[in-house]
């Protein structure tokens, strides 16, 4: 009997599957939700006047990469932000002067989300530039060393006051620490996601074209889709071009081997709120103070051990993954969800997937589809060559995406 | 659940309220609140909704017999029933325009699927609440 049973399995498992129903309406439009050729313009940062200034960016990538603004000469926010791995480090935890104490996130396309960190304890690109620059586990530095540094150093003193005036006449160090982190972010801003092959397929989804559907996808992929936005629930917070709903949920991972468990956003919001750097402080520079976002942020018992959702975008070679690097490998991820068992502290809002193995292998294929390069040209992706032409250029002014994206093959 | 919604007929008639300063309209399409005291019409500034974009609402509120309601206090909450979830962020009125029109700020929906706004509504000592079912 149980041989039969063995032998009924293998059977079923080696029998191909009948190929993949077309895709119904309502399946096209949430297809079509997700496609990178539905991402909207960057919206504007109002807190940031020099958020997309090109002069900013070409400042800010030199700071980004810069080493000195470390208080062992040895830190850049390269460091851990690694290019070549979308901008993490392959680490569970980052590690600078110490160990930080989570995951580094990927910057690409971050930009597009209100909420910076995993619990969201920031809530702009240029205030969380500023908070690892005094970490004493990140570069461990201070802002009265790192504007004194923009002071003495002729070329970054010159860009600065192309900028934001002569340093001496800025008002206050911190005034100049903010205007230090605007730069950053002006930077990146600039980084975002390329088309990948599941764009491709798309396309051709939307175009009604059956036959380069299945030149693009295998069925394999094609199954795995049909999971991820359906069966698997993967699009209840995966949603949108970038793949996140840039919210927060706890999703139950465990805790760090040693840890108490991760309070997540809960703490986040409260130390947003209060933050000298936040929209509605003084360094902001939106004059109407909208700052819609923080002030009508949701608090409370919801959110215990609650992550901001992470972009499927940057998936290809940013293991290990969750907040704490839990989870080495993507089949892994898939099984956390798929178990989903009782989170160590709140709730884990997920409830077990219940596929099987072979659903998850498909919907592990349709996760790689999403790896593609940036978008956002080389020049971008290295430490800047200092060049006193492209300074004179940026004095012209100039619009800093329009300057940094590549030519994309059209969808 | 006795909130129904009455003549569909395009919110987009909150927004002449709003420009001429009159209530008259509210006839054509409201929703009801639970005990039948309210009459309640909205409009989103995101239409066809959206997730994932704050965005603000606009309320004319209306008693049963068709007069406006003042400066009422005002309530807006919400959430996934089937998922046993709330809204992401905390809306609330924020102005209150005249002529029964409030000005809600900071909605925001971060998932597709069936989402439900729960509005109460307290003038004087006379409460009751507004359910309005949305699908994204």
């Amino acid at each position: 009997m149980t041989l039969a049973a063995i032998a009924a399995g293998i059977i079923w498992w080696l029998l191909p599957q009948a190929p993949p129903a077309s895709w119904t309406e309502p399946e096209v439009e949430m297809l079509e939700s997700l496609w990178i050729a539905n991402l909207k313009p960057l919206p504007s940062d109002p807190t940031n006047a020099v958020a997309d200034n090109l002069a900013a960016a070409r400042f800010g990538q030199r700071l980004f990469f810069d080493r000195r603004l470390s208080a062992n000469g040895a830190i850049s926010c390269a460091t851990c932000h690694q290019p070549e791995r979308r901008f993490t480090d392959g680490l569970p935890k980052g590690q600078a002067i110490g160990a930080s104490k989570r995951n580094t996130p990927s910057i690409v396309g971050v930009a597009y989300s209100p909420w910076l960190y995993w619990d969201g304890r920031r809530d702009s690109l240029w205030s969380q530039a500023l908070s690892p620059l005094e970490d004493s586990n990140e570069h461990g530095s201070n802002r009265s060393h790192i504007v004194r540094l923009i002071a003495a150093d002729p070329s970054y003193s010159e860009m600065y006051a192309l900028l934001f005036g002569d340093l001496p006449e800025s008002d206050s160090v911190d005034r100049a620490f903010a205007n230090i982190g605007k730069s950053i972010a002006a930077y990146e801003r600039l980084l975002m996601p390329g088309p990948a092959k599941f764009d491709r397929y798309v396309a051709t989804v939307v175009a009604g074209d059956e036959t380069s559907q299945q030149e693009v996808f295998s069925e394999d992929e094609i199954r795995g889709l049909r999971l991820f936005i359906g069966e698997a629930n993967c699009t209840q917070c995966h949603n949108g071009p970038l793949l996140s709903n840039h919210e927060f949920h706890n999703t139950g991972v465990i805790a760090f081997p040693g840890e108490v468990p991760d309070k997540g956003r809960v703490a986040g919001i409260r130390e947003v709120l209060a933050h000298p750097f936040s929209c509605t402080g003084t360094y902001s520079d939106d004059p109407g103070r909208d700052c819609a976002e923080l002030k009508f942020a949701r608090t409370g018992p919801e959110l215990i051990g609650a992550m901001r959702t992470p972009s499927l975008r940057n998936l290809e070679n940013t293991g290990p993954f969750m907040h704490k690097g839990q989870i080495e490998t993507l089949a892994q991820v898939l099984q956390h969800y798929n178990k989903a068992l009782p989170a160590m502290i709140g709730h884990n809002e997920v409830k077990p997937l219940g596929l099987s193995g072979r659903e998850l292998r498909q919907l592990e294929a349709f996760l790689l589809t999403l790896a593609a390069p940036l978008a956002t040209a080389d020049q971008w992706l290295r430490p800047p060559l200092h060049d006193p032409a492209e300074i004179a250029v940026d004095q012209a002014g100039g619009n800093a995406l329009a300057e940094s994206i590549v030519t994309t093959e059209s969808l | 659940m006795s909130t129904r919604r009455c003549k569909v007929f395009g919110t987009l008639v909150l927004l002449g309220f709003v420009l001429s300063g009159t209530a008259h309209g509210a006839e054509d399409s409201y929703w009801l609140s639970d005990r039948q005291i309210y009459k309640l019409v909205y409009t989103s500034a995101l239409e066809p909704p959206e997730i994932n974009r704050i965005h603000e609402w606009l309320l004319h509120i209306e008693t049963i017999t068709g007069d406006v309601v003042e400066n009422a206090e005002v309530t807006v909450d919400g959430g996934m029933p089937l998922h046993n979830h709330g809204l992401p962020t905390r809306p609330r009125v924020t102005e209150y325009l005249g002529n029964g029109n409030y000005r809600v700020e900071g909605v925001r929906f971060h998932m597709h699927g069936q989402w439900e706004i729960l509005i109460t509504i307290k003038a004087g000592d006379i409460a009751d609440s507004v359910t309005i079912p949305l699908q994204l």
